[in-house]
């Protein structure tokens, strides 16, 4: 038992030492290809980062008013100046950007678990059951998202976990869809009709020999689904909707600083450009998940 | 002496992958007369596509001329300005290439594609350009050129289509140079006799120099006066194609021509160890030495020159003198080879897992009756919306394969042949018909089936591309159905699972690998291995040799014949070429849209009488050996339709067409002295004497 133990440890090493080797040549092939993706997926990073660790290193709490310091345009104190409350704005940003991670990262994860799924199994099964399901996403998929969410927000109330509901239902169809298209053309494959042929269960079929090859292109759709609900949390928090009020919040702030946008731009500045950073980030990321993927059917 | 039409001196061409340079094709030469046919022959990965693009001016945007140069007409080609080529394409140099329906334009009618190169060249107006259009489709034989030129591409079958390009590559009157990319390949083998005979006829009248670029080998045989062998961007021997076939200098173009079942040769093929080296790792000395059987020392250190052997015979090779005078010997012998064969199958160590076999005494392993397989049967809402009318693939066939023997089964494209198979598998489900696998039933989807049913019977794929997972590991693949059918533990299917590669001859360290570190021919032995692990009593092989090069083919098809021998299985081997089948097979039999239309012992196979559908079938395979007669039994080319024709199938293509009664009434089974059956009106005797008549 020990000796096979051995065995395959000795075996799987070389598989390991040339897949990250694999790695490190695939990443200086796409910074060479396109440099600005790369930068993308860092600046993701970084944000993330922040999110994490940057809470509890703000020196003011994104709450605490300071009427004293009102609409302070940026210095060392405040870099990104502070609000109409005397709010530092960086702390807000900050605090502001773990909650957005923390919902719309829930939100896209939940979707695109429960698309693969989905995907799937319609993809893979096909008959009345494709046909039934389809049809139901394609009637999701005419609803205008932001409509469906304000309706969503009456009916189960204004909350956070309403907006999570909202973005599960809204993207759900969507990475059905793109996870079906890749279970058709991948079931034709023989390699699958030998798997059928060798009497291996559903789940074996659907997991083990479907799912790699799903990966990738569920991992850029991922990532697209994770920008679009940024911008959507954003638009919601514009509109006063899905957060408490005191609570740092990207939409909200740009909201509130329209007000007071000719005596301090600053305010508006800084949270729209971090929604915009990131939102760029992140779209920039995929493309680079794209084309590592492309790489990797190339060789 | 007149200048070449083209002439290619010491051409180098070479690709950037990843900022590095590689050559795929080194310091080639060559000159093409007027009126002359050369054929380049060569296996995937041989530069020879290459070659065509660089001829062409074709290359991609990653690929350059790195050495040497092109002279077309005497005209340095290489340096010519795009204007100056696009004025020559279609007009005086051409090129029919290998894929007919992505070569066409889809939205333009047949017609216009042809004129419009007479208008770009201005050797006519648009009317007259159309009624030249409709003259050279007739020149290349199409029926109805007027139809055929207001038709679109895709209602036009695949020979019709090959036809209509090469209207289109001959529609110039200043034609000089005519390129031609595997032109038959992607075709039937009866269209391919066709197409082939247009050409030759071709030939005698256009007077242009002809590129003639192939892997077939018996097709350049037929086609070219001088051919070029070409291996990992270099030609090996170069040679009139007399000479070339009946005294090749090369141990390469030997071994080649030995590596091609004929028919009515059952002696072992001569396989190629190793694969053809990738643009990676090309050898610092003769390319061909990591996989010559005479290759010395110094062939690995010093690259041979391309030596003059005799007038006009080129050979790159450091000991050719000595297979000139023949006292270098390394073709094994057939003896030789079947000993090779039988030491491989006492090495291996795969037996264990056969040793507990049941020792069943049934003689019949596979018994189909009257299989009828339709596709296209929809829901009751899409009959009413009128979808296109249900397709019988499969239509009353019946067969049976005996313990350990195989059943060849030939056809061509849409014979239903590989639907047969997948029926038999449950992939496709029977509609009518009943199918017995060791005397029991075969109902339903695999998932349906009982382990033993799935264990009994298993399936090598065409394609080896697709056949293997790429994202598990061989070991992973191999290791599943020892699991599932036969409930090995873990360790127990990692050993059986080197073993297993171990039997089909592969290295047991590639169960760590993925599939694309593997060659074609190596994906194959690995899907071979995994039909075999479950042991079954029958493998469905649907065409599992005809994407591979003709040197990894023999191994394989040796390797099939070897595994059988040892291990008693059956196979039902499908394949739409008749000589591979006839190496392997025990019993052959013929389908044709959808009916068996002949079948009887492999032996007796080859003589007369024949259904003349078979009769057509063994006419048209290209021989590998220039002296050989061509036999004049050609079909028409097929219709594209899916209506099946009344009384015999065949009688809208029959050459041996009676009149009447084919038109309305099925044929009848009919038995031979030997033994075989066929089904046509015409009695044995008559139709023997009508094909030995012919033959002779």
């Amino acid at each position: 038992m020990r000796a096979t133990t051995r065995l395959s440890a000795a075996r799987s090493t070389p598989t390991l030492r040339l897949n990250l080797t694999r790695r490190g040549r695939l990443l200086r092939r796409l910074w060479h290809d396109a440099p600005f993706s790369v930068i993308g997926g860092i600046g993701v990073l970084l944000f993330l980062i922040v999110a994490l660790i940057g809470p509890y290193l703000t020196p003011y709490h994104p709450t605490a008013n300071s009427l004293p310091d009102r609409n302070q345009p940026p210095s060392l104190v405040h870099p990104f100046g502070t609000d109409n409350f005397g709010r530092d704005i960086l702390s807000r940003i900050i605090h502001g950007g773990r909650n957005i991670f923390a919902l719309t990262g829930t939100a896209t994860l939940i979707a695109v678990g429960l698309g693969l799924v989905i995907g799937l199994h319609v993809g893979y099964l096909g008959g009345w059951l494709d046909q039934i399901v389809m049809r139901l996403i394609d009637a999701l998929l005419a609803l205008p998202a932001l409509l469906l969410t304000l309706v969503l927000l009456g009916a189960l109330g204004n909350s956070r976990f309403t907006v999570l509901v909202a973005i599960v239902i809204l993207y759900v169809p969507i990475v059905t869809r793109v996870v079906r298209s890749v279970v058709l053309d991948v079931k034709t494959k023989a390699y699958i009709e030998a798997a059928e042929i060798s009497g291996e269960s559903r789940f074996h079929i659907l997991f083990r020999e479907i799912l790699p090859a799903v990966l990738p292109t569920l991992a850029v759709e991922g990532a697209l689904r994770f920008s679009y609900a940024i911008f959507l949390v954003a638009s919601l928090g514009f509109l006063g909707l899905g957060v408490a009020r005191p609570e740092p919040d990207w939409g909200l702030m740009v909201s509130e600083a329209r007000d007071w946008y000719a005596l301090s731009p600053h305010m508006l500045f800084f949270p729209s450009a971090a929604i915009v950073a990131l939102v760029v980030c992140v779209n920039l990321m995929a493309d680079g998940l794209r084309r590592l993927l492309e790489y990797s059917e190339v060789d | 002496m007149q200048t070449p039409i083209l002439s290619i001196e010491h051409l180098t061409v070479a690709y950037r992958l990843q900022g590095e340079w590689f050559e795929a094709v080194c310091d080639i030469s060559l000159n093409v007369d007027a009126a002359q046919t050369y054929g380049i022959v060569g296996e995937s990965g041989s530069g020879k596509s290459t070659l065509v693009q660089a001829v062409m001016g074709y290359l991609s945007a990653n690929g350059a001329v790195q050495q040497g140069a092109i002279y077309f007409e005497g005209e340095d080609w290489l340096r010519a300005s795009r204007q100056r080529r696009e004025q020559l394409w279609g007009a005086r140099l051409s090129m029919v290439p290998q894929d007919p329906l992505s070569a066409l334009n889809p939205a333009l009618t047949i017609g216009e594609q042809i004129a419009e190169i007479l208008v770009c060249h201005r050797y006519a107006s648009r009317r007259a350009a159309q009624a030249r259009a409709i003259e050279m489709l007739r020149r290349v034989k199409l029926p109805d050129p007027e139809g055929i030129a207001r038709r679109y591409p895709h209602q036009l079958s695949g020979g019709q289509q090959q036809r209509a390009l090469i209207a289109m590559a001959l529609a110039s009157p200043e034609l000089r140079l005519l390129v031609l990319d595997e032109p038959t390949t992607s075709l039937d083998v009866t269209t391919e006799a066709a197409i082939l005979d247009l050409f030759a006829e071709l030939q005698d009248n256009h007077r242009a120099a002809t590129l003639f670029v192939t892997h077939n080998l018996g097709v350049v045989a037929r086609m070219c006066q001088r051919v070029a062998v070409l291996y990992a961007g270099e030609i090996m021997e170069d040679a009139p194609t007399e000479a070339l076939y009946s005294a090749a200098l090369h141990p390469y173009t030997r071994l080649l021509l030995r590596a091609v079942p004929r028919i009515g040769d059952s002696a072992p093929l001569q396989a190629i160890a190793g694969r053809i080296p990738s643009l990676r790792q090309r050898p610092s000395g003769c390319v061909f030495a990591p996989r010559c059987p005479a290759a010395l020392e110094r062939c690995h250190v010093h690259k041979p020159a391309l030596e003059r052997a005799d007038d006009g015979h080129l050979v790159r090779c450091h000991r050719w003198r000595e297979i000139a005078e023949g006292a270098l010997r390394f073709e094994e012998t057939a003896a030789e080879l079947r000993r090779h064969e039988m030491r491989h199958v006492e090495d291996s160590l795969f037996d264990h897992l056969f040793s507990a076999k049941q020792s069943s005494t049934q003689t019949t392993v596979m018994r189909a009756e009257h299989v009828r397989v339709r596709y296209g049967v929809h829901s009751a809402l899409s009959r009413l919306l009128g979808t296109k009318p249900p397709f019988r693939a499969v239509d009353d066939v019946s067969m049976r394969i005996p313990r350990g023997k195989t059943l060849g089964l030939v056809g061509e494209s849409g014979s239903g042949k590989t639907t047969l198979a997948r029926s038999l598998i449950g992939l496709v489900a029977m509609e009518s018909g009943e199918a017995h696998l060791l005397d029991v039933p075969l109902r339903g989807t695999p998932r349906q089936r009982a382990k033993a049913t799935l264990k009994a019977m298993q399936m090598i794929f065409q394609h080896p591309e697709e056949s293997l997972n790429p994202y598990r590991t061989i070991g992973q693949t191999l290791r599943r159905p020892l699991v599932t059918l036969l409930g090995m533990s873990r360790a127990e299917a990692d050993r059986a699972a080197a073993d297993l590669l171990r039997a089909v001859n592969l290295p047991a360290d590639y169960l760590s690998r993925f599939p694309s570190e593997l060659s074609g021919g190596e994906k194959q032995r690995v899907a071979i291995a995994r039909a075999f692990a479950a042991q079954p009593a029958l493998i469905l092989c649907d065409e599992p040799v005809s994407s591979l090069d003709v040197s990894v083919q023999a191994a394989i098809l040796n390797l099939l014949a070897q595994l059988q021998a040892q291990y008693d299985v059956a196979y039902l081997f499908i394949s739409h070429d008749l000589a591979v089948v006839g190496y392997l097979a025990d019993y052959i039999a013929v389908i044709y849209r959808g009916q068996l239309v002949e079948r009887g012992a492999a032996q007796s196979f080859f003589a007369p009488p024949h259904h003349p559908y078979t009769e057509a079938l063994i006419a048209s395979i290209p021989l590998p050996d220039p002296k050989a007669k061509a036999r004049r039994v050609r079909l028409p080319d097929d219709q594209p339709s899916s209506v099946v024709p009344s009384g015999c199938r065949f009688h809208p293509r029959c050459p041996r067409y009676l009149g009447e009664i084919c038109r309305t009434h099925e044929p009848p089974w009919q038995r031979d002295q030997q033994g075989r059956f066929y089904r046509c009106h015409i009695p044995p005797h008559e139709l023997a004497a009508l094909q030995t008549e012919n033959g002779a």
